[in-house]
């Protein structure tokens, strides 16, 4: 039972790649149209963050009680 | 004024005397903090909920009380004859004159047995190096992915779950259900170990049980689940029992919570909401490292601007245009000089031409004779002819006129070319 929606990237990843432009944003040699186009996709990326939090409900899933011999594999 | 006897004995009042018995017991260390162990006699329990018995041995006995309050939290049922293990402190009921002891915690004699165990295989695993801090591992600041071993039906996985819930709900939980007291405790607890450390991108695992006696503990305390929770490439957190239940798993863990709910939180060091507030900050900073960016450009285009002025031919042009203008003042200033000397040549000139104009002669009575119809001019009696058209123009006008007859001399003149 994965309920993971793993089209969309996760917060760290998201929140990770606007740090990443943070930094790349203070570079001073940055052309003026790559700062902007950095910049909205910092926007983005931060609206991303912001839905992720707003609409997270804790993804519960339980493996299955294991016996104490383990499973039989493949081979077997 | 008489004089104090400082010969006659002192003498105490019962009370007092019970005072400093009591003051004598209560300020000795050993007294105030001590377990004893014995049998259990003359036991009795009334309404009031208070604990009254003997504890003794083969040769002594001791009045022993436990206040309803400590009563209430024992794990077990005392009775006569029971062997136990109580703690508490020494003091005097004055109104019996009774030194008993005042107990506030208190374990079946066979509980001691099992702390012993408890100690040599924590002095063991110690000594093996088990707990050392240096194969302690850090924890993730933000997991994605936690798992729980825990019993499914126990309310402590329901308080993990609430907690992260509250949290950090951007996680993802796997929970391995496992017993977590009988004999079947251990292998489960390690079965579900194991299989949480085949998630290839769990974070932590929180390995936890709600409080119980020592015995409902006691899986936490086998060498075996030590070693499990030592082994796991997954860092652990333990959560068991109260804050007063050190376990051995609590020590070999990577991270001991005193209970469930606080191994939640410490497996969440950062909250939602710090991550919103983080957030939050990054979007400030964004927004000022672009208006630092717009900002230097701005500056850069105004720098560029006044070097373009600098630079700019405009200026060449100007000094040019000025130039010009000079010259052309020059210009004019010479061009009117001249201007004058030929309009003065000009009315000399004319002046003479009109001395010389035919057309001057007509004002003196002369007219000038051309052909009506060649329209040469006439200046010999040979050029005419009898009916001949001609126009004789005068100073005001031409007339026209005919020959009517032969001129005179024509033939002569004819003849004699």
């Amino acid at each position: 039972m994965q309920a993971t929606p793993d089209n969309q990237p996760s917060f760290e990843t998201a929140f990770a790649q606007l740090q990443t432009i943070i930094t790349q944003l203070d570079n001073t040699e940055l052309p003026l149209e790559e700062a902007l186009r950095l910049y909205e996709e910092g926007k983005r990326l931060s609206a991303l963050c912001a839905s992720i939090l707003e609409n997270a409900q804790l993804r519960v899933s339980a493996l299955n009680e294991v016996n104490q011999t383990p499973p039989p594999t493949a081979e077997e | 004024m008489d004089a104090f006897d400082f010969n006659a004995p002192l003498v105490f009042s019962v009370s007092s005397l019970n005072n400093y018995l009591r003051e004598l017991l209560e300020t000795d260390e050993i007294l105030q903090d001590l377990w004893v162990r014995g049998e259990i006699s003359n036991f009795s329990q009334p309404r009031s909920g208070h604990l009254y018995f003997t504890l003794k041995d083969s040769e002594a006995q001791i009045r022993c009380v436990m206040w309803k309050n400590a009563a209430l939290r024992l794990r077990f049922s005392p009775s006569d004859g029971m062997q136990v293990e109580a703690h508490g402190a020494m003091s005097v009921y004055p109104a019996q004159g009774q030194v008993q002891l005042y107990l506030d915690l208190m374990r079946p004699a066979g509980e001691g047995a099992l702390y012993q165990e408890f100690l040599r295989l924590k002095a063991r695993l110690d000594a093996e190096g088990l707990f050392d801090p240096a194969h302690k591992r850090p924890l993730p600041r933000l997991p994605r992915h936690i798992g729980v071993v825990s019993s499914a039906t126990g309310a402590a996985l329901q308080d993990i779950l609430q907690t992260l819930t509250r949290r950090l709900p951007i996680l993802r939980v796997s929970v391995a259900p496992s017993p977590v007291q009988g004999v079947e405790a251990p292998p489960g607890i390690i079965a579900a170990l194991r299989q949480l450390n085949q998630l290839p991108d769990l974070d932590l695992i929180i390995l936890a049980r709600g409080g119980g006696s020592i015995e409902d503990l006691w899986a936490f305390n086998d060498e075996n689940v030590a070693r499990a929770v030592y082994n796991s490439r997954v860092p652990v957190i333990s959560g068991v029992g109260h804050e007063t239940d050190f376990t051995i798993v609590d020590f070999v863990a990577d991270l001991r919570a005193p209970t469930p709910t606080a191994a939640a939180e410490l497996a969440t060091p950062i909250t939602a909401q710090e991550l919103s507030l983080s957030l939050q900050a990054a979007l400030e900073t964004l927004d000022a490292r672009l208006d630092g960016r717009l900002n230097t450009a701005r500056q850069g285009l105004a720098l560029a601007q006044a070097e373009l002025r600098r630079a700019s031919p405009r200026a060449g042009v100007q000094n040019a245009l000025q130039r010009l203008d000079e010259v052309h003042a020059r210009l004019e200033r010479l061009g009117r000089s001249q201007l004058e000397i030929r309009s003065l040549r000009l009315a000399n000139a004319e002046n003479r031409l009109d001395a010389l104009n035919p057309l001057a002669v007509l004002r003196r009575g002369f007219a000038i004779i051309t052909d009506q119809t060649s329209g040469s001019l006439i200046s010999r009696a040979a050029q005419t002819h009898p009916a001949q058209g001609v126009y004789l123009r005068v100073q005001d006008g031409t007339i026209p006129a005919q020959v009517t007859t032969m001129p005179t001399g024509a033939e002569k003149d004819a003849s004699n070319p």
